[in-house]
C-alpha cells in the first residue's frame, strides 16, 4: 500500500468554462480508504483518472508515496494501480481466469504464480475456482462480474486501487452485499483506496474519510461521522442532510400514507406494495417502475392507492389526502 | 431431370476442362478476396476511428459498387485486355464494401470501457488492438468476408465474358447454343461454391463468437 498525494492539481478541459478540478490539494495515508462524494460534475471522476493518467492535470503534481508520477511510463504506472470502473469492462471472449491474468502476465509473471493467484483471488471474491476460472464473463451475473472486476484490479497486488462508482450499475440488493465483502476485502488485503461515488449512504458506510467536491474543489475531508456531524457549510449540509428523510422513510409504513379504498378490489395489475412495508421501500418502486401510483394489497385485495406526494406528506408529518 | 443427367455426361467427358475452369474460378475468388481483406481490415480500423475516413471511403467504395460488374469488365479491358486483371479489379470492387463496412461496425461495435479497463490496467495501445478489440471484432469481419465471398463466387461467372475463364464459360457456352445442360455445368458448381462459402464461414464465425450465457 502506498500514500497519494495532491499538490494544488487543476485540470482543464478545452471549451469548459471553468476548471473539471481545481487547485485540489489532498494526502491519502497509506492504507486509507478514502471516497470521493460530490454531485455529477463536480470533478470526481477527473480527479481519480488523474491518478492513472487517463487524464493529465492541466497544472499541479501527483505523488505515489515519493514518487512523481510522472516520472514513470504511463503502461508501469497504470500496472501498479488497480482500476475498477462502473461498467466493470471485462472482456468478453477471456475467461474469468485469463481475465484476472491481464496484468500479472504483462509483468512478466511465472505460469504457476499466475495460476495459483488466480485460485486465491477467485477463494478470496468467494466464487469457487474450479467452478468459475474457465466461465467467460456472459455467464455470470452482473454481481459476480464485479467481483471478477475487483479480482483482476488486485491480480497483481497493486499498492493503490482506484474505483470509479464501481457498483452504481448494480442492483439495489447486490450493491449492498458487494459492499460489505469490499469492506472485507480491505480489512484482508489493505490497500490504499480511492472510490468515487454520488451515493451519500454508501460513501458513509465505506469511507474512512470522506473527501466532498463541489465545482472541482474539495470543500471538507474528514471521517464520515465528522461530515454528519460537522458539515464545513450549507453544501455539504444539504449533501448528506437529504439522505436523512430517506433514512427517516424506512422507520414510516405504506398505511400511514395511502389513501383507503373503500371496499376492497382485487389487483389491477400495476405494482403493488404490502400495507405493512416501509415507504423507503415503496418509494424505490414507485421511481423504478415510473408509475403514478403504487396499488396497497393486503391479504390479497387492493385496500388503498399510493402516491408520491402521498409519501412526501408522511414524510413531512402529516398525510395528505 | 433430363437436363441434369446431359449436363453429368457433358461433364464428365471434359473432366480435365472442368477441373481446369474450377481452378481458375477459385483463383480468381481468392484473389479479389484476399485484396478486399488486406486493404479493407487495415482501412475498416482506420474509419472507425475517424469520422471523415469513414465517410470518405465507405461513400466512394459503395459508389464504385454502383457500377455493373459486367461494365467495369468492359471499362478495363481496354486497359488491362480480356485477361484475368481486368476481371480481378471487377471481382475486387465487389469485395471491398462488405468487409471494409463490417470492419468498421465491428470496431466501432466494442464497448468503449472495455478499451478503458484494457487501457486503465497499463496495456500498451499496439496490444490493445491485438488481444482486445481484434479478437472481438473478427467475428463481424468474418461476417462482412462471408457476403463479399458469396457475391464473388456467384460474379466471377462474368469473367468468362472477357475470355478470363472460370466456371462462367459454360454458362455463357450454354447461352451461345441454347443448351440448358450445359449452362448447368457451370451453374450448379457455382451455387455449390457459394453455398459452402455460407457455410463455412457461418460455422468460423459462430466458433470465433466469445460466448453469451
Amino acid at each position: 500500500m502506498k500514500a497519494i498525494r495532491f499538490e494544488q492539481v487543476s485540470k482543464r478541459f478545452p471549451g469548459a468554462p471553468r476548471p473539471a478540478v481545481d487547485g485540489v490539494s489532498l494526502h491519502v495515508e497509506a492504507g486509507e480508504f478514502v471516497v470521493l462524494l460530490g454531485p455529477s460534475g463536480c470533478g470526481k471522476t477527473t480527479l481519480l483518472k488523474m491518478v492513472n493518467r487517463l487524464y493529465e492535470p492541466s497544472e499541479g503534481r501527483i505523488f505515489i508515496d515519493d514518487t512523481e508520477i510522472r516520472q514513470l511510463k504511463v503502461t508501469t504506472l497504470r500496472q501498479q494501480i488497480g482500476y475498477v470502473i462502473q461498467q466493470i469492462g471485462l472482456f468478453p471472449h477471456m475467461t474469468v481466469a485469463q481475465n484476472i491474468a491481464v496484468v500479472p502476465r504483462m509483468r512478466g509473471w511465472k505460469r504457476d504464480r499466475i495460476a495459483a493467484r488466480i485460485d486465491e483471488l477467485l477463494t478470496l471474491i468467494e466464487l469457487d475456482p474450479a467452478e468459475y476460472r474457465g466461465r467467460y464473463p456472459a455467464q455470470l451475473s452482473g454481481g459476480q462480474q464485479q467481483r471478477v472486476g475487483l479480482a483482476r484490479a488486485l491480480a497483481a497486488d497493486p499498492g493503490v486501487v482506484l474505483m470509479d462508482e464501481p457498483f452504481s450499475a448494480i442492483d439495489a440488493i447486490t450493491r449492498a452485499s458487494l459492499r460489505d465483502e469490499l469492506l472485507r476485502l480491505q480489512r484482508k488485503v489493505r490497500k490504499t483506496i480511492l472510490f468515487v461515488t454520488h451515493d451519500v449512504e454508501e460513501a458513509l458506510r465505506l469511507a474512512d474519510k470522506l473527501a466532498v467536491l463541489r465545482a472541482g474543489r474539495v470543500v471538507q475531508y474528514d471521517p464520515p461521522f465528522h461530515v454528519l456531524t460537522r458539515p464545513a457549510d450549507d453544501f455539504v449540509r444539504d449533501l448528506v442532510g437529504a439522505q436523512d428523510m430517506v433514512r427517516h422513510l424506512s422507520l414510516l409504513r405504506v398505511e400511514g400514507a395511502m389513501i383507503g379504498l373503500a371496499g376492497g378490489a382485487g389487483p389491477n395489475g400495476g405494482p403493488t406494495v404490502g400495507r405493512h412495508d416501509d415507504l423507503r421501500h415503496a418509494l424505490s418502486l414507485l421511481l423504478r417502475t415510473g408509475a403514478p401510483a403504487l396499488t396497497v394489497m393486503e391479504g390479497g385485495l387492493a385496500v388503498g392507492r399510493l402516491t408520491i406526494a402521498g409519501i412526501g406528506g408522511a414524510a413531512r408529518g402529516r398525510v395528505e389526502a | 431431370m433430363n437436363d441434369l443427367v446431359r449436363a453429368f455426361a457433358y461433364a464428365a467427358a471434359r473432366q480435365g476442362e472442368l477441373v481446369e475452369a474450377l481452378q481458375r474460378h477459385l483463383l480468381l475468388v481468392a484473389v479479389a478476396l484476399g485484396i478486399g481483406i488486406l486493404v479493407c481490415v487495415p482501412l475498416g480500423i482506420v474509419t472507425s476511428r475517424s469520422r471523415v475516413a469513414a465517410v470518405t471511403f465507405i461513400n466512394s467504395f459503395n459508389a464504385l459498387r454502383v457500377i455493373p460488374s459486367l461494365a467495369i469488365l468492359f471499362l478495363a479491358l481496354p486497359y488491362f485486355g480480356p485477361s484475368q486483371t481486368s476481371a480481378t479489379i471487377a471481382l475486387t470492387i465487389l469485395a471491398l464494401p462488405p468487409i471494409l463496412i463490417n470492419t468498421d461496425t465491428a470496431f466501432r461495435k466494442i464497448d468503449p470501457a472495455i478499451r478503458e479497463a484494457a487501457l486503465g490496467m497499463g496495456m500498451p495501445q499496439r496490444e490493445i488492438l491485438r488481444r482486445i478489440e481484434f479478437p472481438l471484432a473478427l467475428p463481424i469481419i468474418i461476417t462482412g468476408i462471408r457476403t463479399a465471398a458469396v457475391e464473388v463466387i456467384a460474379s466471377a461467372t462474368l469473367a468468362a465474358f472477357i475470355g478470363a475463364g472460370g466456371l462462367g464459360i459454360y454458362i455463357t457456352r450454354g447461352f451461345a447454343l441454347y443448351d440448358t445442360a450445359i449452362l448447368l455445368v457451370g451453374a450448379i458448381p457455382v451455387a455449390l461454391l457459394a453455398i459452402v462459402a455460407e457455410l463455412g464461414m457461418g460455422s468460423l464465425q459462430h466458433a470465433l463468437q466469445p460466448p453469451r450465457s
